[in-house]
């Protein structure tokens, strides 16, 4: 046979399309739910990780079955809020930070646009945004809400969540994670010995919301409850973090501030 | 069967080493043991059943798409291998990222198929890809080995270096930073050749 002929060679690239087209889609099929048990479950851990929870999951013998059960004891309830700090439908678990990344940026472009963008389209565009929070029931009985973050580190996406205690100002842990900054620079604020440093920080110097700064050379005396050490030879990404924590929760805030209030005007009665 | 098959491309022909191919990944995911060693694996299984497939209907490709079809048939493996590591080896299908997908683009594979898989009967190709990426494999985890030892004190996750001996802890240690980045790696290549080349002389360029 002739398989230098214009038909053949079509046929022939024809044939194997379609073969290879249907192994592969099958073998996607296959796999599905195991990758999104997989996907799932790593959220879970790290939502229960920024409150310190599930610690033995890397020593656990069926890590995925270990971290939904640990999941389903503490994280009982999460919501999805507005930017005014109203709760709003949805599955909180679903909602995709990046995707409200790109829509704060935007937000972000249109407000530095010297009014040419009205205010009103601004609000409608912070409209559109979805905040998820996650509240963990601790053992001690006491509730801590989990905040996320998403920001740009120096070469990809930074992520993370941080759990803020009962009083809504201090923290009680974080994690973070990234795509591909540089290991062992930049890559150790997915460390636990880094994002150990956030647990006992406050997020309100008085009244006035201060955020979480990595500073460098480490948190200076007059800030030391709203610093901590930043990372050397991470600036980048360092920077890109203080900027993710700062924006989110400036986001959060109006819920934050609200539920602080109830707070301490439950107190001084 | 000719020994050479399987013998040569262990150490004389050795992919990286001699034939210099495939350097990328090697520089990208030798930090850790662990992701190294699936690299390696997944590498190994990709050049021996693209080798094997590539070779089985060799007589039938038509000349003028010859590299397409061959593509075709490395990046199903290379597809296939990214979604069993993502359900399986979740973890490390992470640590890797881009560079599964990237095995694709491994010179090696088209290297071997161009090379053996055209002119040669499937069993024989079959042990020569295995072969190569088994070669390939060996040099990742020798440079893993101390990248991981040196910059971080640990194998496959495990701490080998004492604690007590870290600065930090009172002692005098400290990791080398600079093996966890990708230089180190190439320096570490270049000492592995250098090893190679004055025990096989025959590498050597004549003055």
């Amino acid at each position: 046979m002739d398989t230098n002929k214009n038909s053949y060679t079509i046929i022939y690239a024809t044939i194997m399309v379609v073969i290879v087209a249907a192994v592969l889609a099958f073998a996607s099929t296959a796999l599905k739910g195991k990758q999104e048990r997989n996907v799932a479950v790593e959220k879970q851990l790290n939502l229960l990780t920024s409150v310190n929870l599930a610690e033995d999951a890397a020593h656990a013998a069926d890590k995925n079955s270990y971290v939904e059960k640990e999941y389903a004891k503490y994280i009982k309830t999460s919501f999805i809020l507005n930017y005014k700090g109203e709760k709003i439908d949805g599955d909180a678990f679903g909602v995709n930070l990046k995707e409200q990344y790109d829509l704060m940026k935007k937000i972000d472009a249109a407000s530095q646009s010297d009014g040419k963008v009205s205010e009103q389209k601004i609000n409608g565009m912070k409209a559109q945004l979805r905040l998820p929070v996650f509240v963990c029931i601790t053992n001690d009985g006491k509730t801590a809400d989990i905040f996320s973050c998403y920001g740009t580190g120096l070469w990809g996406p930074i992520w993370g969540y941080l759990s803020i205690a009962d009083d809504f100002n201090t923290i009680k842990g974080a994690v973070f994670d990234d795509e591909g900054e540089t290991p062992g620079l930049g890559g150790e604020i997915a460390e636990r010995s880094f994002q150990m440093q956030f647990a006992g920080k406050e997020i309100f110097k008085g009244d006035a919301f201060t955020s979480i700064t990595l500073k460098k050379g480490g948190a200076t005396q007059a800030n030391i409850k709203h610093e901590v050490d930043a990372i050397s030879g991470g600036t980048m990404t360092s920077r890109g973090l203080n900027k993710a924590i700062k924006q989110w929760l400036e986001y959060y805030l109006p819920y934050i501030k609200a539920k602080k209030d109830a707070n301490s005007s439950n107190l001084s009665k | 069967m000719d020994k050479k098959i399987y013998k040569n491309p262990i150490f004389v022909s050795n992919p990286i080493t001699v034939l210099v191919l495939g350097i990328c990944s090697a520089l990208a995911v030798t930090v850790k043991m662990g992701p190294a060693l699936v690299m390696a694996l997944s590498v190994t299984v990709v050049t021996g059943f693209s080798n094997f497939i590539v070779s089985m209907i060799r007589k039938t490709i038509p000349n003028r798409i010859r590299i397409i079809v061959q593509l075709v048939v490395v990046a199903m493996f290379v597809i296939l291998i990214d979604q069993i590591l993502k359900a399986f080896a979740y973890d490390i299908s992470k640590q890797l990222s881009v560079y599964i997908g990237l095995i694709i683009t491994n010179c090696i594979i088209m290297g071997r198929i161009e090379a053996f898989g055209l002119g040669h009967k499937p069993i024989p190709s079959l042990i020569d890809g295995l072969a190569n990426g088994f070669g390939y494999g060996i040099i990742l985890v020798v440079v893993a080995f101390f990248r991981e030892l040196l910059g971080s004190g640990t194998l496959f996750g495990v701490q080998i270096i004492p604690l007590s001996w870290y600065v930090k802890n009172g002692g005098f240690y400290e990791n080398n930073g600079l093996f966890i980045l990708p230089p180190m790696a190439l320096i570490l290549l270049g000492v592995i050749v250098w090893v190679q080349r004055s025990i096989q002389k025959e590498l050597q360029e004549k003055k």
